[in-house]
């Protein structure tokens, strides 16, 4: 009997777990698959949290569910993996492979900036890029009607890298029904030269930030929280003062990842672009935010690598050559407030343009452009992740590549 | 694009990045540093070097790393470079401006 382990349970080890149940060879193969914690969050809905709009209830479930049956779900922290011995270190108890699956994801590391991590941490200092942080983030929000909101960006590469201007937005929007945004200065400070990543969307959608009267802050890169006196410091001393600080700190991958010495700077697991095979071992597959692969750290772009790696997996087995064909596909909706959203979709070349999706000329959905029908896909989002996305029901008319069908290009 | 700096005809895109590093010279780096008022050192040439190591071994680019390089501390690099040192420095490192992803 071989046996594949799948590290982390989250939305890429689910995934894979589902799609693999039914691929292998039961006779030849056991599937494991270790996660120490219980409960699965739908991260996306971190993001409405704060803003009462999705419930504790709606974002997250036990975790057992989405596993399927024929797979053994380990519910123990992983210490360490062995390459070299082909061996994981559970705590308790060691596990041998023939095909390791590391999809231990990323996750903040708030104490990577000097003072971030202090006893201002979720008083004045919040993430939402955790459970924890969302719900009190939300309580504060509740009764924050006056002062300075800054929502901030570390560096990159983050998870969901718009998520932090969606907040933005949303918190405009939340303001103004509560009737108190005009007592609210809202500044949007980033290091990157733009308040989007990628450079058409900096351009066609800057007036978003000027209608909401969203200032913003770019190339700053934080060197400090002096919480005492409620500012953040970049490196050459600029200044920042807030009254609430809403920061995305430092992304990293997990600490096993660095115990086993298996990562880069970032703990994030050097693995190819396009095969999805770590670029050290030939045994070990890495999907999802624990790659360091130069796509979006989002669900969406796991989906799609999740499809390309259970092919490549089924060839490694073969012995045959694995496919290059993960292009970097990412499609996202981003929340604009007042019930809009827009919809982008892209891949390692190809910037987001405008269009149509999934349908040339039809749509629905609009690419690039603001609509309160994108809205209602982000939100029918929810139930397809946990209805089909994690046990790896394909999404009917998305495909793994991106298509260019539909897509205004050399605009 | 073609951009002519000292009579020679240079491929950069259309925010003046270099498209082909061979036609790169120190020369060429130097009259890029000057559109920002940078008058090249020793230093900024380490730190030039540094970059075009990097990116020569397919290693990503950041701020991050500018800390762990040994050459150079993030405080300095801003006061060599001021404004964005990634942006300014790999322009006239004549290599592609670092990609962050969406």
């Amino acid at each position: 009997m071989k046996n594949l382990v799948i590290l982390g349970a989250g939305t890429s080890g689910t995934m894979m777990a589902n799609h693999l149940v039914s691929k292998l060879e039961k006779k030849e193969w056991r599937i494991h698959i270790v996660d120490q914690y219980k409960t699965h969050y739908y991260q996306p809905g971190f993001l409405f949290l704060p803003f009462d709009i999705y419930t504790k209830e709606q974002v997250q479930k036990e975790g057992k569910k989405f596993i399927p049956r024929g797979v053994n779900y380990i519910q123990q922290k992983i210490e360490k993996i062995d390459a070299n011995n082909e061996l994981v270190e559970l705590e308790n108890g060691t596990l041998s492979y023939d095909i390791l699956i590391i999809a231990t994801g990323s996750k903040i590391a708030p104490n990577e900036v000097e003072g971030m991590l202090s006893k201002e941490w979720r008083k004045t200092i919040f993430d939402f890029y955790t459970y924890e942080g969302a719900l009190a983030l939300r309580n504060k929000l509740r009764e924050f009607k006056e002062g300075k909101l800054v929502v901030h960006i570390t560096e990159m590469p983050i998870k969901c890298p718009v998520a932090p201007l969606e907040f933005a937005f949303l918190a405009d929007s939340y303001f103004k029904k509560k009737k108190v945004r005009d007592k609210i200065e809202i500044t949007y400070v980033t290091p990157l030269s733009g308040a989007f990543t990628k450079e058409f969307c900096s351009k066609s959608l800057g007036y978003l930030l000027e209608d909401k009267n969203i200032k913003l802050v770019t190339d700053f890169a934080i060197e400090r929280v002096d919480f005492a006196n409620t500012k953040i410091v970049d490196y050459v001393d600029n200044e920042v003062t807030y009254d609430l600080l809403v920061t995305v700190p430092t992304n990293m991958g997990d600490e096993v990842i660095e115990r086993s010495s298996l990562g880069d700077d970032l703990n994030f697991v050097p693995t190819h672009p396009n095969t999805l095979q770590s670029l050290e071992n030939e045994n070990i597959f890495v999907i999802g935010d624990a790659t360091n692969v130069p796509a979006s750290k989002a669900g969406s772009v796991a989906h799609f690598q999740a499809e390309t790696l259970t092919d490549n997996i089924l060839l490694y087995i073969n012995n045959k050559p694995l496919k290059e064909e993960f292009d970097g596909h990412a499609n996202c909706f981003i929340e604009t407030g007042n019930n809009k959203a827009l919809l982008i979709d892209f891949n390692y070349e190809q910037e987001p343009v405008t269009g149509t999706f999934p349908f040339a000329k039809i749509g629905p959905l609009q690419l690039l452009k603001e609509s309160v029908f994108n809205h209602w896909g982000k939100l029918a989002f929810r139930w397809i992740y946990w209805n089909m996305l994690l046990k790896g029901i394909k999404i009917p008319f998305v495909s793994r590549n991106m298509s260019l069908s539909g897509k205004n290009i050399n605009k | 694009m073609i951009k002519t700096i000292k009579k020679v005809d240079i491929h950069v895109n259309d925010e003046g990045y270099l498209t082909d590093f061979s036609q790169w010279t120190k020369e060429i780096g130097e009259e890029i540093a000057k559109e920002y008022e940078i008058e090249m050192t020793d230093k900024h040439w380490e730190v030039i070097n540094w970059i075009q190591e990097q990116v020569k071994t397919n290693k990503a680019l950041s701020i991050r790393g500018i800390k762990k390089s040994g050459v150079i501390d993030i405080k300095q690099f801003y006061a060599l470079f001021p404004g964005g040192p990634l942006k300014v420095s790999t322009k006239i490192a004549g290599v592609p401006k670092p990609k962050s992803c969406i």
